[in-house]
């Protein structure tokens, strides 16, 4: 029983994790109907210039993380004018793939500046064992938590009591609607693109953390999307719900289910339960009921 | 308007590339040089290992040229081509590379999966290949693969030198009799490869050995050590590659796991599978085939000669990292294999791709050989026969002190009585597969 | 003046429903052709053969089956990767543990990758746009995982395997030149069924689901069987150029390698060649085949003084910067550029 909650709360805040890295995903759909691939890219981004910023030019945490997000920032706006701009009433397809190029372009440059080296990324949180009774739990996770959970309030204190915030709500609704009463679309693009940098510059901390900064970050991206599917590409309380399921679900099945399939299965088997789920339900656990009219 | 434009320049700056291409391949041909091209990874999912590796090989040449003007005068031409650790890329790089500056004459690939591909190519082209570790085990066993060599040691025969390890600190083979042994793999065949020999170890001393996959990449591996927590092994043995290891390092120690009774494969021993881990990965142990640390004569000579002058390859910052050193000795069993040849037929000549396979079927690095070389401790003596591809096929326990790899034994022996009648089966059901007939070693 | 209509008749409705109905596109794909076959063969060097117009040809291939899929049936999929892996590995289990000849082994080898595309289909009658995209990663990774199961590589060590030497009627595919015909043969015979397929009954069925799946619906396209026909077909593609990819290619077969990369690059194949085009599967192919290796040759024959490190990471950018680029000049494809270029060439060189 003890081992069965260890296990259960470790996936649990596993999938608090991957959670983190599909609100990223989640936002840009939700304001642009864009399915963002390059968010995973925007994460070893991110997690490139603070490792290379404090490792290479030796600035504090304190410099490097703000510093970064004033790149994203920039990112977002370089984004906007030479992708987004140029594409505007493109089919979402043609728009998604366009994310893999930026995707590519991301981590191309990245790489030009840092070389693809591995750095470590350790801002302080601590990683030692913490025992409640006889079960284990570990700090890092503990805190990642609390960090996610703050970003999470936080994002949505600002879409509720923000004018910003109201904005971006209202393009979600209607884009047409939106632009009609005013709205510039250009600058809402760029607020979203930067508010899914800042996820990604703290998705870039806990997971550069917990696997130090290298290429292969991107494949974090691979343990989000069944995430995403699940919660619903449009719901933010969607995915974090369906983190800790998913999370939880790819904990014991790897315990109960693997020693019996033969293997480590978690590389698939959270995309089963999500393609299981999403027969019953088309558009995910809180995604927005897809109506269909001729 | 703008696009046309673009697309012109692209067009025409694309066809002067091409011509250009010809001209410098064409003046390019020199006599006196011998050419070596370096399949590398310094970009894709696994470039932390990738990059220390090409540039201890490429320095190592730098340094042979600088030093002492080539092999007999002989210099080397070094060229590198990226396969970013995939299979195609490397075709590509090998088909590319393979005929300029009048032929290649042996390749290391890198990457198992590359190694299999390029086979059935090198040994139609007559070039000869080297796999440190990596690539097909029993290629071992001369008689089937006589182009492929396994210089210095293979996985199983690491492995053999790890269970060596582990009965010793145990005071003994018998009292490893109800003991648990935990082998945490990336679950892939590259995982699996030490299997057969723990199982064997296992049945005849009488352990338990628990099999533990994990899936790459492997970002995710707190259930894995849940389960091994629950086990409490007496050891572990850990076989993960590229970003696997230090997460595995990291939450095991996080869980309260002894890394110090982890000992990694000899790809789980790099650089990068600890310092990501940070703090946690002091004390972990691995096996692998050369000495750690950057204490060795030749180090001063690359000072003096490469590093000083600004030749050095890369940003420089891998210097005494394990895949560091693994460049060095591959590319100095290479130059020593070159050296060799040039003494079997004419010195101060380049080696033809016969003349080249040759001496690799009849290298001979006695230990007093490597110390002339500045590599004693660094380089494990090799001695290759018709018979036996890998060599004595020695290999050490190193162990992390959170800055540095300390060297815990010395070079050891492996159990060769059990791995090679494993090599000879394995490589004859491929001779047989392939329709390969075994050549007589008598 | 040179790409004129004016003058060429269509007196019969067979000489109307041709696939070329001009004359001048005839010329040119009988040029094309026999180029391929009876000059690149006896002048191509042997790198330009062995790795680029090998992966081109077999990319093609595999082009054409995901855009049957994506481009004529509307249903984005993301698993490429792993029906190639299917193909190759059933491929490889027949030709070592049964007799069949190699022909029957090929058409076994799709039709098993087929029975797998179906069977992952099967969520598609529910899932629909970027959820059914995410779905198909399903395929992608249980695929590579299952046939990672020694079972697959009949226990290898090292999980790689090589894959046999083989011959057809009579045929023993051995030199570089022999995998080339082989390869060119399968592709040719395999693009003319795709274009007779998607000028069918069955294409314009998958085509009215793709613009509107209700509104087919409605008209009387049952989209269930329409739907999985175009994931057996498309699978049936892309499970052949899987075999060769591992056969005549690389030589060997590694489940690993068919990586979530490789779904990624053929769907770019597609997009940049156009959806829903033949044509464009080629022009496709060869740009993300041919641009990345371009982009790696070009600063060393230049002469410039950059790393081989950096020269990676360039190319990693410009690559990622020419698909937005393609994709922002002309969202439709290459297939669309070359549609203008033949446009243009009507009345060029006057004016009008």
């Amino acid at each position: 029983m003890m081992f069965f909650l260890e296990v259960l709360i470790g996936g649990l805040l596993a999938g608090v994790m991957y959670a983190l890295v599909a609100l990223g995903f989640v936002l840009i759909f939700k304001a642009s109907g864009i399915f963002n691939f390059a968010q995973a890219a925007m994460v070893l981004f991110a997690a490139m210039f603070m490792g290379g910023m404090h490792n290479d030019w030796g600035l504090s945490y304190w410099l490097a993380i703000p510093l970064t997000l004033v790149i994203m920032v920039g990112v977002a706006w370089v984004i906007e004018r030479v992708v987004l701009r140029p594409m505007v009433n493109q089919e979402p397809i043609i728009l998604f793939m366009s994310t893999i190029g930026i995707f590519f372009a991301l981590i191309g440059f990245a790489e030009i500046f840092w070389g693809s080296r591995s750095r470590t990324l350790d801002v302080g949180i601590p990683s030692d064992p913490i025992f409640l009774g006889d079960m284990l739990l570990q700090s890092y996770d503990l805190i990642t938590a609390a960090i996610v959970a703050t970003l999470v309030v936080g994002l949505v204190l600002f879409s509720q009591k923000t004018r910003m915030g109201r904005v971006l709500r209202a393009v979600a609704d209607d884009h047409q609607a939106a632009q009609s009463v005013g709205i510039k679309l250009s600058t809402v693009w760029v607020v979203v693109w930067s508010i899914a940098g800042l996820v990604a510059v703290v998705a870039g901390i806990v997971w550069g953390g917990a696997l130090g900064v290298q290429p292969v970050m991107v494949d974090v991206a691979f343990k989000a999307l069944p995430v995403l599917l699940l919660g619903g590409l449009t719901s933010i309380p969607g995915a974090i719900v369906a983190g800790l399921i998913i999370g939880a679900g790819e904990a014991l099945a790897e315990v109960y289910l693997g020693p019996i399939i033969g293997g480590g299965i978690d590389s698939w088997f959270a995309y089963i339960i999500a393609m299981a789920f999403m027969v019953w339900r088309p558009e995910g656990l809180f995604g927005e009921k897809i109506i269909e009219r001729i | 308007m703008k696009t046309t434009m673009l697309k012109k320049a692209a067009l025409m700056g694309l066809s002067a590339c091409i011509g250009l291409t010809g001209a410098i391949s064409a003046q390019a041909q020199q006599a006196k040089e011998q050419y070596l091209p370096s399949l590398v990874y310094r970009t894709g999912p696994f470039a932390p290992s990738g990059i220390g590796f090409a540039d201890g090989f490429a320095d190592y040449v730098t340094l042979i040229n600088q030093r002492d003007g080539g092999i007999n005068g002989v210099k080397i031409r070094l060229e590198e081509c990226e396969t970013g650790y995939a299979n195609d890329r490397g075709v590509e790089c090998y088909e590319r590379l393979k005929d300029r500056h009048g032929g290649a004459t042996v390749v290391a690939p890198l990457s198992t999966g590359i190694t299999y591909a390029l086979i059935p190519r090198t040994r139609a082209d007559g070039i000869t290949m080297s796999t440190m570790g990596y690539g097909r085990a029993d290629a071992a066993y001369g008689p089937v693969l006589d182009n492929v060599f396994m210089v210095p040691t293979t996985y199983w025969s690491s492995t053999t030198v790890v269970m060596d390890y582990i009965a010793e600190q145990e005071g003994g083979w018998e009292n490893l009799k109800g003991k648990d042994i935990v082998h945490a793999y990336h679950d892939s065949a590259y995982g699996k490869e030490p299997l057969g020999v723990l199982r064997h170890y296992a049945e005849k001393y009488g352990f338990t050995l628990h099999e533990m996959p994990i899936s790459p990449p492997g970002v995710e591996q707190r259930t894995v050590w849940t389960q091994v927590r629950r086990i409490k092994p007496d050891w572990i043995s850990l076989f993960g590659w590229g970003v696997m290891n230090p997460t595995a390092i990291r939450t095991a120690s996080s869980m309260g796991i002894d890394v110090s009774h982890m000992i990694g494969g000899i790809y789980a021993a790099q650089d990068d599978a600890v310092k990501p881990a940070g703090e946690d990965a002091k004390g972990y142990k691995a096996v692998t085939f050369h000495g750690p640390g950057a204490d060795y004569p030749i180090y001063e000579e690359l000072k003096e000669h490469v590093y000083d002058k600004d030749m050095a390859a890369g940003s420089g910052d891998a210097k005494g990292t394990i895949a560091y050193n693994r460049g060095l000795i591959n590319a100095g069993y290479i130059v020593e294999a070159w050296r060799q040849a040039q003494e079997m037929s004419e010195k101060g000549r380049p080696s033809t791709r016969e003349e080249t396979l040759k001496a690799w079927q009849s290298l001979d690095i006695p230990e007093a050989r490597t110390k002339e070389l500045g590599m004693g401790g660094l380089m494990p003596p090799v001695h290759i026969t018709c018979l036996d591809h890998e060599g004595p096929g020695m290999a050490l326990i190193q162990q992390w002190n959170g800055e540095a790899w300390e060297q815990v034994t010395e070079f050891r022996k492996p159990n060769k009585d059990l791995v090679f009648p494993m090599y000879k089966a394995s490589a004859e059901a491929y001779a047989k597969q392939e329709g390969i007939t075994p050549k007589s070693c008598d | 003046m040179i790409y004129r209509e004016s003058g060429q008749f269509k007196k019969t409705y067979q000489a109307d429903q041709a696939i070329l109905p001009l004359r001048q596109d005839r010329i040119f794909l009988i040029l094309v052709l026999l180029v391929a076959f009876l000059v690149v063969p006896f002048t191509a060097s042997n790198y330009v053969m062995n790795s680029l117009l090998l992966p081109f040809l077999i990319y093609s291939l595999a082009a054409i089956g995901l855009n049957i899929l994506v481009g004529y049936c509307g249903q984005i999929s993301l698993g490429t990767g792993g029906f190639m892996a299917v193909g190759a590995f059933a491929a490889w289990n027949l030709a070592i543990r049964t007799e069949l000849p190699m022909p029957v082994i090929f058409v076994l080898a799709g039709l098993i990758t087929s029975g797998a595309g179906v069977l992952f289909g099967l969520p598609a009658l529910r899932i629909k746009g970027f959820y059914l995209a995410v779905t198909t990663l399903a395929a992608q990774f249980f695929l590579v995982w299952l046939l990672q199961r020694p079972w697959f590589n009949n226990y290898s060590a090292s999980g790689v395997i090589s894959a046999p030497d083989f011959h057809m009627f009579g045929w023993s595919i051995e030199t570089v030149t022999d995998r080339y015909y082989l390869s060119l043969i399968i592709l040719v015979v395999m693009a003319l069924l795709a274009k007779n397929l998607v000028r069918s009954a069955t294409g314009r069925k998958w085509m009215a689901i793709r613009d509107m799946d209700v509104a087919a619906e409605i008209i009387g396209i049952r989209p269930m069987p329409t739907k999985l026909k175009a994931f057996a077909v498309s699978s049936f593609f892309i499970g052949i150029a899987g075999v060769l990819w591992a056969f005549l290619y690389l030589g060997q077969l590694e489940a690993d390698a068919f990586n979530i990369y490789t779904s990624f690059d053929v769907l770019f194949m597609v997009i940049i060649g156009g959806l829903g085009s033949i044509l464009g599967c080629f022009l496709g192919a060869a740009f993300v085949v041919l641009v990345p290796i371009f982009l790696n040759i070009i600063p060393s024959a230049l002469g410039l003084p950059l790393s081989t490190a950096m020269i990676s990471y360039i190319e990693v950018f410009i690559f990622g910067s020419l698909i937005i680029f393609f994709l922002i000049v002309e969202p439709h494809g290459m297939a669309r550029l070359w549609s203008i270029a033949k446009q243009k060439l009507r009345l060029w060189p006057f004016p009008y």
